[in-house]
């Protein structure tokens, strides 16, 4: 193949639409980091494993590294900058900050977006159900305990109120 | 860590499909949820001239329930069999399996027809298939077949998918009211694929197995129904003897193999202690 074959896609992305031509190729990851700017999703292994790069896709979590930029043409992403900025997480990001649940930072956008998938469609508060569901998402500082703190304090408060 | 290039097809329909995968010329893939293609295209074990994205095809996704099967359209989600009423009431074994399946984002875009396609030996889902007796629909522009889940997996990676195929529908006997299954499986980390599996399907009568069907996954290059175990087994009373004798036949009608994860001896050992304490729970 001579010539890179490139796609024109419209994606909606944290509410704005975006439109680009884009390489067939091109991952939703580095699609939002290089050309929307937002280097918020993070890239670590390339292959689904470790959560780094976790969107919303449409509403429900998923991996952009595993979707092409092409596949996302006419949906909706959100990215930690979009959930940030409209406060959706902000009790949660508060949570992280104060267990010190962020160490090297790499995982925490995942995590954060990991976790509050977990808080919309989970009524679970206990520990062991919280680690079930992040087991898809890697902290390489190895800091679950705290990172599971702050989702616990989170959940219990959901519930109590 | 970037996939070589390749040509993007956006399918409107399954005809476009099946016209497309006519051109001998061409190497191409369909991309269905992505969450097993797009790894091996990022680490360059593919390279397809041409995907073919049949993700807009709404005519392949959906659960319904007609007569005593249950037809799974191949780009219906995982997340939708792990929350369809119509999956845990008439294939609780589905049921049972698909919360081990990945991860939740994961889940989410990854589909049932992406999975049995690619036929990984560690997956959940095709050992469920062959346990379930499912039937695979499979279209081509020459027309279409049904082909058995235990004819269906040929080796690793290999099935009975031609390069003209496209699987279209995946349909599952129902639930009977004697039916009863078992699910195990070993994982270094939840959601992983397993080093070592069982899937069982059976039907219990007056505390006898009138049928067992013992699929087990993760230990060779396809999922490995055990005749030989489920003739121990079907028609007799149970007794302590008889599952020592069942989970020692392990042995002689289970061809293992060790992979970089774990030993033979290991992955025979969990299957005979899977194997013992299915029966145990189903029995009970």
């Amino acid at each position: 193949m001579d010539k890179e074959p490139y796609f024109s896609v419209s994606i909606t992305v944290n509410g704005v639409l975006v439109e680009a031509e884009a390489p067939a190729r091109e991952s939703l990851a580095d699609f939002l980091r290089h050309r929307v700017g937002l280097t918020g999703t993070h890239v670590g292994c390339e292959q689904g494993i470790c959560g780094a790069c976790t969107v919303r896709f449409d509403g429900r979590i998923a991996r952009s590294c595993l979707t092409l930029a092409a596949q996302a043409h006419g949906h909706s992403i959100e990215t930690i900058e979009g959930v940030t900025d409209s406060g959706e997480i902000a009790s949660l990001q508060q949570a992280f900050l104060k267990h010190n649940a962020a160490q090297c930072g790499f995982c925490t956008p995942g995590m954060l977006i990991s976790a509050a998938e977990f808080l919309n469609t989970h009524e679970a508060t206990d520990r062991k159900s919280i680690r079930a569901f992040l087991s898809g998402n890697y902290c390489r500082c190895t800091g679950y305990h705290a990172i599971v703190d702050a989702i616990e304090e989170i959940a219990r408060k959901k519930t109590d109120a | 860590m970037k996939p070589a290039q390749f040509n993007y097809v956006r399918a409107k329909s399954v005809d476009q499909v099946l016209d497309l995968l006519e051109r001998p010329t061409s190497y191409t893939k369909i991309l269905a949820g992505g969450q097993s293609l797009n790894p091996t295209l990022n680490m360059r074990l593919s390279a397809p001239d041409v995907l073919i994205d049949i993700n807009d095809l709404d005519e392949l996704k959906g659960i319904a329930l007609q007569g005593e099967m249950l037809h799974i359209g191949a780009l219906t989600r995982h997340v939708e069999l792990e929350q369809s009423d119509l999956v845990a009431r008439h294939t609780p074994l589905l049921a049972k399996a698909i919360e081990h399946v990945a991860h939740a984002a994961i889940r989410n875009r990854g589909t049932i027809g992406g999975n049995v396609s690619l036929a990984d030996p560690a997956s959940e889902l095709p050992a469920c298939c062959v346990a379930l007796d499912a039937r695979f629909t499979i279209k081509n522009k020459q027309g279409t077949r049904t082909t058995r889940a235990r004819d269906y997996f040929k080796d690793l990676y290999e099935t009975d998918l031609q390069e003209n195929d496209l699987l279209t529908s995946i349909s599952f006997p129902v639930a009977k009211q004697n039916s009863v299954c078992g699910f195990r499986e070993f994982v270094r980390r939840r959601g992983d694929f397993a080093s070592t599996g069982l899937a069982v399907n059976a039907e219990l009568e007056d505390g006898v197995f009138t049928s067992f069907s013992p699929v087990f996954f993760a230990v060779a290059n396809t999922p490995v129904l055990a005749a030989g175990i489920a003739q121990l087994l079907v028609n007799k009373k149970l007794t302590d003897e008889l599952i020592e004798q069942a989970t020692a036949s392990v042995d002689d009608e289970v061809e293992i193999a060790g992979d970089s994860y774990m030993s033979v001896e290991m992955k025979r050992h969990l299957a005979k202690h899977y194997l013992g304490a299915i029966i145990e729970e189903l029995y009970g």
